[in-house]
């Protein structure tokens, strides 16, 4: 079914006899010819690229040039696309229960209930990844700042506070694939200097890292860089 | 630290803890009604559009006792259906504004569990809440004694059948701005089994007739709908967030 | 999966043999409909209850089939595209609503205009119009989701789930209305339920119901051809049709 399944994603130009190639080691995530159009606008076409394990992947481009899109894609949230993903070799439709649980999806929405206090929306996203260890939680409150707004309901936090409740899942995480959409907005200086530490943490581990920021990334090296203004053709 | 990029089907991480389907059920259902409680002015707005649906029809059609005894079964069906649909649109709605639903449902674990509790917890707040005044508001539309055990029971049975059917259009809808008439264009021809059953069922009861059979038709369709409503749910939920 | 199953899910093969097949149906479907509307009119004998207002049938259960048979065209082609992601399937289902939803106001304008000879009034809560009735509105909630839902590809996939849904709850639906209407009118006279219609009547039925399907064919496949040309109109081979004529 899943054989099928990319067949049929890539039937936009009649190529009934296609076989997808496996990657073999190394990469994570394999991305194969990936096209997606939006309001009549192809966004990109083509798109191929691998993330490895202990790698930054940058998704560049100008606005509304497909950066949040893409990322939907890669996490598995949005399916109005063609081409081929695989994960660790595999499709990605067909092991999709193991991609989620190593999985680490920041989204615009940070994902947190206004009217849960920070505590109960950790516990919540623990209960979600059943591999997070809820004992955890205060721990990644304290080093996102926020010990002493435990039991505070997040309407009553400022906006980078509540962003940061978000982000205290980075460092609960164990998840190997980091998905991060603008992880950097309405964070101060130095939590963004704290973030760029816990990625720089997180790839000496041999996770991955695939995100959208306008903030320089030197601090961590090697950072490859995907321009989507250059996908998008006619 | 443990090397991430290894395969954890190898890897004795994952050995953490599990959260067992039974415990995510109840995790979601604490979690939601607390969400709710904590928003109590809106806890109350179905009863009171209830109480108000109830009230036009005396104003509207004849304050006549016997009249409105003989439409009682009917009305308070219809107002309850209503009040349900009412309630519906935000059901998810809230999730899918603050992204919590995004990472519902990026979670490894079976999503048709949360949904199911989403939509008991939902249910115990507007079904169930309005089986508990239904007898106190029947006693407003002159409905007979006898009716009253009718009316209960098959508003126990029918109304979680209407959240979950209902929960299909919102999850349908959840992706537009303006869901709220659109979800009742979508749900009220479904909702139309249940009302005839339910509607029957308390006229049996007024009139002395064995409730059995309603019962079981609604509660057919209850089993029906807790079988078949999440897999839709789910569906629906994954189509909107894509979109 | 043959091939053909692959061929169909091309949208330039799918317009290629609809082109073909669309000049054949369409003269079968005239003949089958004139044919059948001068032997039902003309020959058929009058229904020794009702006189003549009887013929009506020839066109309301043509309609009432068709009107129940496109939902379901319309829910199958639906669940195609959602497993296998086939656009040709989706614009199938996109198609059929309309049609199907012309069907059912068809089927109950047809009823309301026989239930007056019969009946003595337009409207009358008889099991079958009303159940024809909440098909229409079954079609008017597709249509609607269809119409809110800017991305295509989430449009047809949300429409296809609420067609799924839809047609799990026609049979209790019915089942449903039908029992409400015995309990509320125990001796009503049903019209399309005549024990052992005679042959000359039911023939014409027939060559109507046939002529129905054929027309809806035909109209499936315009509504599909314009369909396939919309969605496909930046793609090379439409821009070339177009330019080579």
């Amino acid at each position: 079914m899943a054989r099928l399944k990319t067949v049929g994603q890539s039937w936009r130009n009649c190529s009934v006899t296609r076989v997808g190639s496996r990657c073999l080691s190394g990469a994570l995530l394999k991305v194969e010819n990936l096209f997606c159009e939006r309001d009549d606008r192809v966004l990109f076409d083509g798109l191929s690229f691998e993330v490895g394990s202990g790698e930054v992947v940058q998704i560049e481009g100008a606005n509304g040039s497909g950066k949040t899109t893409l990322l939907r894609i890669l996490s598995g949230l949005s399916r109005n696309y063609e081409g081929d993903l695989y994960w660790r070799g595999e499709p990605l439709a067909a092991v999709r229960e193991q991609f989620h649980r190593e999985l680490l999806y920041f989204g615009h929405q940070p994902g947190v209930k206004a009217l849960l206090t920070p505590e109960e929306n950790l516990r919540w996203y623990c209960a979600l990844h059943p591999s997070l260890d809820p004992a955890r939680v205060m721990e990644a409150l304290e080093q996102v700042g926020l010990r002493g707004f435990e039991d505070v309901p997040c309407h009553m936090l400022s906006a980078g506070q509540h962003r940061r409740v978000s982000l205290a899942r980075l460092y609960l995480s164990d998840a190997p694939l980091w998905i991060l959409d603008e992880p950097f907005t309405a964070i101060d200086k130095r939590g963004v200097a704290a973030k760029e530490a816990l990625i720089g943490r997180h790839i000496a581990r041999g996770g991955s890292v695939v995100l959208t920021t306008h903030q320089d990334l030197q601090s961590l090296g090697a950072v490859r860089a995907i321009n989507l203004d250059q996908q998008s053709g006619t | 630290m443990a090397d991430l990029s290894t395969n954890p089907a190898t890897d004795s991480r994952m050995e953490h803890r599990t959260l067992g389907a039974g415990g995510l059920f109840v995790a979601a259902l604490k979690r939601d009604l607390m969400l709710s409680l904590r928003r109590k002015s809106e806890l109350v707005n179905p009863l009171i559009f209830f109480l108000m649906v109830i009230t036009l029809f005396p104003l509207g059609v004849s304050p006549e006792p016997g009249f409105l005894a003989e439409l009682a079964p009917g009305v308070l069906w219809v107002a309850a259906l209503l009040a349900t649909l009412l309630s519906m649109d935000s059901l998810f709605r809230t999730d899918f504004d603050d992204g919590s639903l995004e990472q519902l449902l990026l979670s490894p674990q079976p999503l048709f569990v949360v949904v199911l509790a989403k939509v008991l917890a939902h249910w115990m707040l507007t079904g169930l809440a309005l089986t508990l005044v239904a007898p106190v508001i029947a006693v407003m539309l002159f409905l007979p004694a006898e009716g009253m055990l009718g009316l209960m029971l098959s508003l126990l049975l029918g109304t979680p059948t209407l959240s979950l059917v209902g929960a299909i259009g919102a999850a349908l809808t959840v992706g537009l701005r303006k869901g709220g008439v659109l979800i009742s264009l979508l749900v009220l021809p479904l909702y139309i089994p249940v009302l005839i059953f339910g509607t029957g069922a308390v006229q049996a009861a007024v009139t002395g007739l064995p409730l059995g059979g309603y019962l079981a038709l609604l509660g057919a369709l209850l089993a029906l709908g807790v079988t078949l409503a999440p897999l839709a749910i789910s569906a629906a939920l994954r189509i909107s967030v894509s979109g | 999966m043959p091939r053909w199953f692959y061929q169909l899910a091309s949208p330039r093969w799918c317009y290629q043999i609809t082109g073909r097949l669309l000049p054949g149906f369409s003269i079968v479907a005239l003949l089958l409909l004139l044919g059948g509307t001068v032997w039902a009119l003309a020959f058929a004998p009058a229904d020794y209850q009702q006189g003549n207002s009887f013929r009506i049938i020839y066109l309301h259960v043509p309609s009432a089939i068709l009107a129940q048979s496109c939902y379901m065209l319309m829910a199958v082609a639906g669940a195609i595209g959602l497993i296998w992601k086939m656009k040709v399937a989706d614009m199938v289902a996109k198609s059929c609503a309309p049609i199907g939803a012309t069907m059912a106001v068809l089927a109950l304008l047809t009823g309301a205009i026989w239930g007056k000879p019969t009946w003595g009034s337009w409207w009358v809560w008889d099991a079958r119009l009303t159940s024809m009735l909440i098909l229409f509105f079954l079609y008017l909630g597709v249509m609607a989701l269809n119409s809110a839902i800017e991305s295509e590809s989430t449009a047809a996939q949300a429409s296809a789930v609420l067609a799924l849904v839809g047609l799990v709850n026609i049979p209790i639906i019915k089942y449903s209305v039908e029992w409400w209407n015995t309990l509320h009118q125990p001796a009503t006279f049903k019209l399309t339920e005549k024990p052992a219609m005679p042959a000359e009547m039911w023939l014409p039925l027939l060559v109507m119901v046939i002529g129905f399907y054929c027309f809806f064919a035909v109209s499936l496949m315009m509504r599909l051809r314009n369909e396939i040309l919309r969605r496909e109109r930046r793609s090379g081979w439409v821009r070339d049709l177009l330019l080579s004529k």
